[in-house]
């Protein structure tokens, strides 16, 4: 199937972006297209207008101060993999991209295209979300800086409002001595997740949280109990106890063994992950 | 006469069509453009079963839309077989009153591009009256189910039976003498994929009254006899091209309603047409396969040998009779595949091809014997439980002997050559089954199951005359010709009906003409592919080009090796007798004269030519038919690996083994690339590859993110075994080996699964054989496994 027709702009800078998308109803952000792309064609999104972001070098660009960086919308899965960004969280962001779809999706996909879609399934979803990563919008009234926690309310919503433009993530960094794990089941290499979990925890501060999705709304932050550090691994019944006690997750799965089952060991596997020696 | 040069039949000959493919040149039917070429889109059903009450066009567009009114003189196609009881469907080439699937064409719209003809379809309204859907072929048998024909009075299109002595076995099971387990197996629908789907352009060529049909196809020849009949034709006033084709696996051997329209709106409307089937055209629409359910009942004797199968076998054929091969091919082939490669004395099959709401069942690779294998292989190997004995002695006890070759089946097949057992043999140390048992003791440190499992088949090839005159679809194959020339400057061009779809024709069909002619590789050319310029074939389909075309092409060779020695030996002054072709040379006693030069001087010094030689010349067409039409049985022992994780279902191969016997390979590196490549469609069927309906019959797998295709990171290094016993009856002693990679995957996984499960009492016997299935099946097992310990 091929598009419906639509008009097409490719502004320069972020006020024009803004503009073309505060003009008649209809506009639509194209980022890396990776998504977008497939809906044209089979005709489930029919914009009058598609607004191609990509080459506006403020998105394009990755700044750093001392508690954060914070990487413009547009900078791809590939360059994220390929560590051609800095990363305040020493390698994890490369480890998220690079289970990201194919390279060839990496590409030209993005990371703000991922969170602005708010795919459940999505790898950069549950793994901003347990980063404590913030989105930060530009719309005509200004500029603001969500959690990605708040930023995603459910399957496919986000806090943008219509004529806003997701410009950017300021990720926290995190000391050395921080762990992380993740794990992504899914029926084969570069598919969605059918579970994905994501475990943060930073010793000297007594942090432990994990994440974990999909479910039909944003993925589940669960802040975990204290525990000594570092921990032995975790057991699988350990896992479902903890899920267990998120009413999220349980009311996602109901009586689903199987996504419960699939919940459970991708927690496990994560949390042994970060605990690794 | 054979040449013994390294590059003839058996050599690793790297592939000719790889230069072009390789870099991205090769042509295929979306490359090609023509001047004032317009684009088409079909519009199509939105529904399974539903009454067509209206059809709305704006009067604007009337003239760039066309709906089945306007096909005045068409003819429907007809795909009929000559079986007992067989009913006849009629499939419109537009919809006509009724639509009996979701993505049946209804309308076809022309603009200038294809994303302007699909505004056009949108801009139809179709006014549909639902009407209850078979979505489902145990359904489908039931009295008082939804009627996909109504004249039918039911949805059958074809029953079978075969009973060979199947009463007696009672008296066995009375005495005690006999085990049995009976299994309900189902596979499910699939999608074939191949990375090019179909397409045609379309052209009216006013000098030659000609309509030229460029298509995406297997059988050139065979959608030109199938076009004339439909637009009531000459089979001369119409000329199919066939490009490049990348991938069939039998979709591309198929009619399609889109073609008919296609040459018929060209010839209407005076322009060329376009029509490139999309990725959701072919997953709902097109290319539907495999879906089959069985209830077997396997039994063996006291000595663990097999003694009889009982099966009752249903395959969704869906709504029409594709053509050529007809809605039977599948069910009316289980009852002659089903006993496989075993000797056993009694044997029961009835079959049902239901008619139901989903687009017509086409022949995928291994053509109705993967479903038919993961039947039997399965059961047999839940039938070994039962005895307690390994899965493959049953099998040992059951197979074929060699010293029984040629071997005529319980179901009346001709097995022409072959040892069973050593296959088996060689697949069971090659996996290193005592260490895979010795590893399953111990238990593996992760906690995960590991099993192995092993499954067998033959692959019919070639068959020809005698079976498929039995059947009486719209083609039986009788002898396949080759045209051979030698051009004035001495190179060779072969021309075949055939067709190749990434088989390799173009190098395994040069490495044929080497051997016999030893004209080097870079100077024979393979013409294909174009019903102008080739002698009639029914094409590429049941592994059979190698077989037929291999055969004709030498015949061809030889033929014209003949008149090149008859004119050599005049030109050397020789006697014909004295003179030999080496080195690309025609050899006598007093000296040699190069073929090249034979051939300039045939062409272009006549002259120089001696009196009363056979006008004939250096071009030639010469035919071939295997010495029994029956087909050669190429076979195979697979055997594979897994480790399955209880708690999520992951499973992952560790290991696969093929051991295959093609008979003589003319290009062992062809034929692995094939096995792989099949293997590779088999873990697809095992594993991954369902199209769900619902009760509506809608299909639920309408994108590649729904319907799920293994890719490299999920097929494993294939470790591949070769056997060469050649056929008796065939040019070469080749056998045909194209389809079988694709047969066996989901019998020796499954059976590897349920090998891993089996002290769970865990058993899977749905393919593909999903995590989520796994964990079923082992939660359904549970109660059963507690209940026991109890």
């Amino acid at each position: 199937m091929k598009p419906a027709a639509f008009d097409y702009v490719r502004p320069a800078t972020v006020a024009e972006a803004l503009g073309a998308l505060n003009g008649p109803p209809g506009a639509k952000v194209l980022a890396g297209g990776q998504t977008l792309g497939p809906m044209l064609n089979l005709r489930l999104a029919q914009p009058g207008l598609l607004v191609d972001i990509t080459r506006i070098p403020e998105l394009a660009a990755v700044s750093e101060d001392k508690d954060a960086v914070t990487i413009g919308a547009t900078v791809t899965h590939a360059a994220i993999e390929d560590g051609r960004i800095p990363d305040p969280t020493g390698g994890f962001l490369s480890r998220v991209a690079r289970g990201i779809a194919y390279r060839a999706v990496r590409t030209r996909g993005t990371i703000g295209g991922s969170l602005a879609h708010a795919d459940p399934s999505a790898d950069w979803l549950a793994g901003l979300t347990a980063l404590g990563a913030d989105a930060l919008v530009a719309g005509p009234g200004g500029s603001r800086r969500v959690p990605v926690s708040a930023f995603v309310r459910g399957a496919m919503e986000t806090q943008l409002a219509p004529g806003e433009l997701l410009t950017g993530i300021r990720i926290p960094r995190f000391p050395l001595e921080a762990r992380f794990g993740f794990h992504k089941i899914c029926r084969k290499t570069g598919e969605f997740a059918d579970a994905i979990a994501v475990v943060v925890a930073i010793p000297q501060q007594a942090y432990l949280a994990a994440v974990v999705g999909p479910t039909s709304g944003p993925p589940v932050l669960i802040e975990m109990r204290k525990v000594d550090w570092p921990s032995a691994a975790m057991t699988l019944e350990e896992a479902k106890g903890i899920l267990t006690a998120a009413d999220q997750l349980r009311n996602h799965a109901g009586d689903d063994g199987y996504a419960r089952a699939l919940h459970a060991a991708a927690l496990k596997r994560a949390y042994d992950e970060a605990f690794a020696v | 006469m054979e040449h013994v040069t390294g590059e003839g039949i058996g050599a690793r000959l790297l592939r000719k069509e790889d230069d072009r493919f390789m870099r991205g040149r090769g042509e295929y039917v979306g490359d090609i453009r023509l001047p004032g070429m317009q684009e088409v889109a079909f519009l199509r059903s939105p529904l399974a079963h539903a009454r067509i009450k209206a059809i709305n066009i704006p009067p604007a567009l009337r003239d760039r839309v066309l709906v089945a009114e306007d096909l005045q003189g068409v003819a429907p196609i007809r795909a009929d077989t000559a079986l007992p009881g067989f009913k006849s469907s009629v499939q419109p080439i537009l919809a006509i009153g009724k639509v009996r699937y979701v993505g049946e064409a209804v309308a076809l719209c022309v603009a200038p591009t294809r994303a302007e003809a699909e505004d056009l379809a949108a801009e139809i309204e179709v006014d549909l009256e639902p009407l209850p859907a078979v979505h489902d072929m145990l359904q489908g048998r039931r009295p008082g189910a939804p009627l996909v024909h109504e004249q039918w009075g039911d949805n059958l299109f074809l029953t079978t039976f075969t009973d060979v002595n199947f009463e007696a076995v009672k008296e066995a099971v009375k005495v005690g003498a006999a085990v049995s387990v009976t299994r309900e197996l189902r596979t499910a629908r699939q999608a074939m994929c191949p990375l090019e789907g179909r397409g045609v352009v379309t052209d009216w060529n006013a000098r030659l009254g000609q309509i030229v049909v460029y298509s995406s196809t297997q059988q050139p020849h065979i959608v030109r006899s199938g076009l004339a009949e439909c637009l009531r034709l000459d089979e001369g006033a119409i000329r199919v091209v066939a490009p490049d084709v990348g991938g069939g696996f039998g979709y591309k051997g198929i009619l399609l309603p889109e073609e008919v329209a296609l040459a018929w709106a060209t010839r209407r409307l005076g322009v060329p047409l376009r029509w490139l089937e999309d990725r959701r055209e072919n997953l709902i629409a097109g290319a539907d396969c495999r879906e089959h359910h069985y209830i077997l009942t396997a039994y063996a004797d006291a000595q663990g040998r097999l003694l009889a199968l009982d099966c009752e076998a249903t395959v969704d054929s869906g709504a029409y009779s594709a053509y050529p091969f007809s809605a039977c091919l599948e069910a009316g082939q289980i009852g002659s595949i089903l006993p496989g490669l075993y000797d056993f004395p009694h044997y029961r099959c009835r079959t049902w091809s239901v008619a139901t709401n989903k687009p017509p069942i086409l022949p995928y690779r291994g053509v109705a014997r993967t479903g038919v294998c993961f039947a039997l292989e399965v059961t047999l190997d839940a039938l070994a439980r039962k005895l307690g004995i390994e899965p493959t002695e049953l099998r040992f006890n059951s197979l074929v002997r060699p010293e029984q070759m040629p071997f005529d089946n319980i179901a009346k097949r001709h097995f022409d050559s072959g040892d069973y057992p050593e296959a088996l043999r060689r697949a069971v140390d090659a996996i290193g089954l005592d260490k895979v048992r010795a590893r399953q003791r111990e238990g593996e440190r992760d906690g995960r199951r590991i099993g192995v499992g092993f499954a067998m088949y033959a692959e019919q090839a070639g068959h020809g005359t005698s079976v498929y005159a039995a059947w009486g679809i719209p083609f039986v194959p009788g002898y396949e010709q080759c045209q051979a020339r030698f051009t004035p400057d001495g190179a060779l061009e072969l021309r075949i009906g055939a067709h190749s779809h990434g088989q390799g024709l173009e190098t395994t069909l040069s490495q044929v003409a080497h051997s016999i002619l030893g004209v080097p590789h870079d100077r024979i050319r393979l013409i294909h592919g174009d019903t102008a310029a080739t002698p009639y074939s029914t094409g590429t389909w049941g592994s059979r080009s190698m077989i037929m075309s291999g055969g004709a092409v030498a015949s061809a060779c030889e033929a014209l090796a003949d008149r090149v020695l008859d004119l050599g030996a005049r030109l050397l002054q020789a006697r014909r007798e004295e003179v030999r072709i080496e080195d690309g040379a025609v050899v006598g006693p007093s000296g040699r004269i190069a073929v090249a030069e034979v051939a300039r001087t045939w062409y272009r010094r006549p002259q120089d030519l001696p009196p009363d030689l056979n006008p004939g010349g250096l071009e030639l067409t010469a035919g071939y038919k295997a010495k029994r039409d029956t087909g050669t049985f190429s076979y195979a022992a697979h055997a594979a690996v897994v480790a399955v994780d209880t708690q999520t279902g992951e499973l992952e191969l560790l290991d696969y083994v093929v051991v295959e016997d093609g008979g003589v390979l003319v290009n062992p590196m062809i034929v692995d690339g094939q096995i792989l490549g099949g293997t590779a469609q088999g873990i697809g069927t095992a594993l991954y590859e369902e199209m769900p309906y619902d009760a509506q019959g809608q299909p639920l797998a309408s994108t590649l993110s729904d319907y799920m295709l293994p890719g490299p990171a999920e097929v494993p290094e294939v470790r591949i075994l070769h056997m060469e016993t050649p056929s008796p009856y065939t040019r070469f002693g080749q056998k045909g080996i194209g389809e079988g990679g694709a047969i066996a995957p989901p019998a020796a996984i499954t059976n590897a699964v349920n090998d891993a499960l089996k002290e769970l009492g865990a058993e899977l016997l749905v393919s593909p054989i999903t995590p989520r299935r796994i964990v079923e099946a082992i939660a359904r097992a549970r109660p059963r496994a507690e209940a026991a310990l109890a």
